[in-house]
This record gives C-alpha cells, structure tokens and sequence, in this order.
C-alpha cells in the first residue's frame, strides 16, 4: 500500500484516504449512528430531568443545543485515529511521503463530515422541541456548521495524544473540552444575539477566525502527537 | 558569553547538587518574605475606606493567582525548550511545577470565594476572570492526567509538551472570549506600566507578597524536581552510591 501511496500524487493521497474514512464508517454503522442517539437521548434528559416548561426551555435551549452537540462529537473522538493506530495503517500515514498535516486534516474533516454534519442536520428539529423560534434556526444552524469542525480539529490532538492508551475516551474529553470552551461561548452567544435582535455579523467573524486558526495549527500538533504516538 | 552552566544543565548529577545549595536559600527567603508580607499586609496596611478589613485577603490572592498563570507560562517556555533542544531538565520543570501550580491555582480560586462572599454577597459568580482561572485549573489537571495516564517516559515528555504548548495558545483566546462573555471582576490590580492606584502601604507589602511566592515556589519546585532526578535516574551509578551513603550514615 506504501507504494502505491507514494506512486499517486497529493491529491490522490488525500482522496484515498477521505474514500476510505468514509467507507471504514459505513461499514461500521453503528459508530456513525451512535452520537446521533446520544444527542438526542442527551437533549431529552433535560425537559425530563430540569422542567419541559417553554419558560426554562426557551432560554436554555440554544445552550442546551450547543453543549450536547460538543459532548456529542467528544464521544466520537475516540475512534479517530484508533482503528488506524491498532490495525497499524496509522504508522503507514505518518511514514508517507506526503505531509502528514494535510492527510490528518482531511482525516480530521472527514470525521467531522460523519458526525458533526448529521448532528447539525438533525439539530432544527430539536431546536423545534426546545420552543427555539423558526426565525432563529438559520443562525444556529450557521454557528453549529463554523462550531463543529473547531470541536473536531482541537479534539483531533485530544485523540491524537491519547491513541496508545486502551480507554483514552474519560481523558480526551478532560484535555479537550477546555480548549473548545471559546467556540462554545460564541457558538450559543451568536445564536444568544440574534434572539436579541442584535447584528450577528462580528460574532460570526470571530467564530471563523477560531475555525481558521484551528484548521491552521491544530493539525501540527496532532501530526506532533501521532508521531509521538507511532514512534514507541 | 561562557554556555557552560547551560550544557552543565543536562547533566541530572549536578542539577541534583545544584539544587541542593539553592533550596535552602530560596525556602528561606521566600517564607521570611512571605512573613513580613503576610504580617505586614494583614496587621499593619490600612483598612481599605470601601472594603474594610476583607479587602486584606488581596495578599494572598493576588500573589496565588499571578503565580498560578505565570507557572503554566515557565511550563510552556520549557516545553518549547524541551521539545527543541530534547533537555531532561525542561520535563523534570513539567513534571514538578504542573501540581504546584494547580495548587496555587486553586488557592486563588478559593481566596477569591471567601474575598467574594462579603464583598459581592455571593462565593462564586460566572464572572470571566473566575471562570478562565477554573479553566487554567482544569488545563492544569488535564497536563497532570495526561502524565499518569501515559507509561512511557519518553512519550510523556512529548506528550505533556505538546498539551501544554496547545494549552498556552489557547490561555488568549479563552481569557477573551470569557472577558467578552461575562465580566465583573474589577481590573488587574497590577500592571507594569502604571502606577498602583492604592496607596503605598497597601502595595509595598503585596508586592513583598508576590516576590515571597515566587521564591517559595521556586524553593519547592527545586525540591520536587530532586525527587524526580532521583526517581529517574535511580538506575545510575551516583545514585545508588548516594542511597548507600544515607544508609550507611543512618547505621551510624
């Protein structure tokens, strides 16, 4: 495979492995199903669990949303890169002749196309449930599409760093959900200013600027960790 | 410039003696500071005209919390330096000021609720300062868990090295977005480019304070990394000889 690897040019390189990514998740549905359930699962306890009342749910909801949505992603972490790490296909990404950031980028980007991207679109109608007014979705809805790839890139090095140890899942969610704690506040507080009617266009600038500073650094330090991770 | 002492610090034998002759001198001036200032800010500095006698709880508070974020800084700078120039020094730092500053972050934490508690009526308010203080206490406890989690010595070093670099990119973008979120918290009571505005028997003995706390805390990461040096390199030669030489004095 190595060779056939070095033989294709980058681009090639980086398609092979969004194909397979895609298709090792097929294959194995469930784990593409299974943050999906815990969202909605998660979202139910609250009405259950606090009061179903529109007059909590309606100011907690977009929180509510947001929260579960990261929880929800951590939980998947786990499996980013250890499949690759067990069968040994991650040693092979990490001696390729092609950068290692561009291929985790895309790894990463992939992971968050098979579950950060299904939760946003199932998210309206839970939003519908926890009494958001229509008018509001489009932007929670924009903010969950800038959020989530941010929550998939900084956990990437969560997973990253944790890849050798058999049950890493408790501890990337203690190293990773600090660092997302900025996009979450402007997540739910862009969503948070256009109920308040004011304008939404500097929050938004904000959150892209945190979603282009990840995309730019996080995969350097999950390249770092993976090849920490590899060599021993 | 002669770089002797900087390749001398690779060498865990001489940094283990070094740090022998310096502990003394730092426990003793950083706790005598940390006397006077405490004595001196907590009995002989005015009462503040708003806050009363509460306002004394400054003197630990602040000096705790300057410390606890300029710890996670020293850790991040050695972390640059060790994953560079690959010292064993820059991992020992790590290793032993991570749950010193911890401590210390959770000491400002806590001296903030009791200083809340009669001061804004409440023990904690979601206010930004707080909250990226939690946030620097969780980063803390993230590095330390990281450490235990892993076995290998060699990964633990990068490892922790790269969490802490990832931290301290982060610490910025955290500390404004909670400042643009919530903020209550009066505004730094130090800064290097003006004047304080309290009086100066009020600041002097703060400043004593924060100058104790450094030296304390140097004074203990010191004796925390002798322990690692020796914990790692119990498998050398110069420290075996050393165990045997304690038990030996001990006999006698």
């Amino acid at each position: 495979m190595l060779e056939e690897t070095k033989r294709q040019n980058l681009m090639g390189v980086l398609k092979v492995n969004f194909v397979r990514e895609s298709l090792l998740a097929f294959r194995n549905r469930q784990s593409l199903v299974n943050p999906l359930v815990f969202f909605s699962i998660v979202i139910v306890l609250f009405p259950l669990g606090v009061s179903p009342e529109p007059s909590f749910l309606k100011p907690a909801s977009i929180g509510l949303i947001w929260v579960t949505a990261l929880l929800a992603m951590m939980l998947s972490l786990d499996h980013l890169f250890q499949l690759d790490y067990d069968d040994g296909s991650l040693e092979q990404l990490v001696l390729s002749a092609q950068p290692l950031y561009l291929i985790i980028l895309v790894k990463t980007l992939t992971h968050w196309l098979l579950t950060g991207l299904p939760l946003i679109l199932i998210s309206p109608l839970f939003a519908l449930m926890l009494h958001i007014d229509s008018q509001h979705l489009p932007t929670l809805l924009l903010t969950l599409l800038i959020g989530t790839p941010v929550i998939s890139l900084i956990g990437g090095v969560g997973a990253a760093l944790t890849v050798s140890l058999r049950s890493g899942g408790v501890l990337i969610s203690l190293l990773v959900l600090p660092l997302t704690i900025p996009i979450l506040i402007f997540g739910s507080g862009t969503v948070q200013a256009s109920i308040d009617g004011l304008p939404i266009s500097g929050h938004l600038a904000i959150m892209l600027l945190m979603l282009v500073l990840s995309i730019t650094l996080a995969p350097f330090a999950t390249a770092a960790a993976l090849k920490m991770s590899v060599s021993n | 410039m002669n770089w002797s002492f900087f390749h001398k610090l690779g060498s865990p034998k001489w940094l283990y003696e070094l740090a022998e002759k310096l502990i003394p001198w730092f426990l003793a001036s950083g706790i005598s500071a940390l006397l006077v200032g405490s004595i001196w800010g907590l009995v002989f500095a005015p009462e503040d005209y708003q806050q009363g006698n509460s306002f004394r709880i400054i003197y630990i508070h602040v000096p705790s919390a300057i410390l606890a974020q300029s710890c996670y800084m020293m850790m991040a700078v050695s972390a640059v330096v060790g994953l560079v120039w690959k010292m064993k020094i820059t991992d020992m730092f790590i290793a032993s000021a991570a749950p010193v500053g911890a401590a210390f972050t959770f000491l400002a934490l806590f001296t903030g609720a009791v200083w809340g508690k009669p001061t804004w009526g409440t023990w904690w308010v979601w206010d930004a300062r707080l909250t990226a203080m939690l946030v620097l206490l969780f980063l803390y406890l993230g590095v330390i868990s990281l450490r235990n989690a892993l076995d290998d010595a060699e990964m633990v070093t990068k490892a922790s090295a790269i969490l802490v670099l990832v931290g301290v990119v982060n610490i910025p973008i955290i500390k404004y977005s909670v400042e643009w979120w919530n903020t209550l918290h009066q505004p730094a009571t130090f800064t290097l480019t003006e004047k304080p505005a309290m009086p100066s028997e009020m600041w002097i003995p703060l400043l004593i304070m924060v100058l104790g706390v450094y030296l304390f805390f140097g004074g203990l990461v010191l004796m925390r990394m002798r322990n690692e040096i020796l914990s790692r390199e119990r498998k050398t030669k110069w420290v075996q000889k050393l165990i045997v030489l304690n038990a030996e004095e001990q006999q006698v």
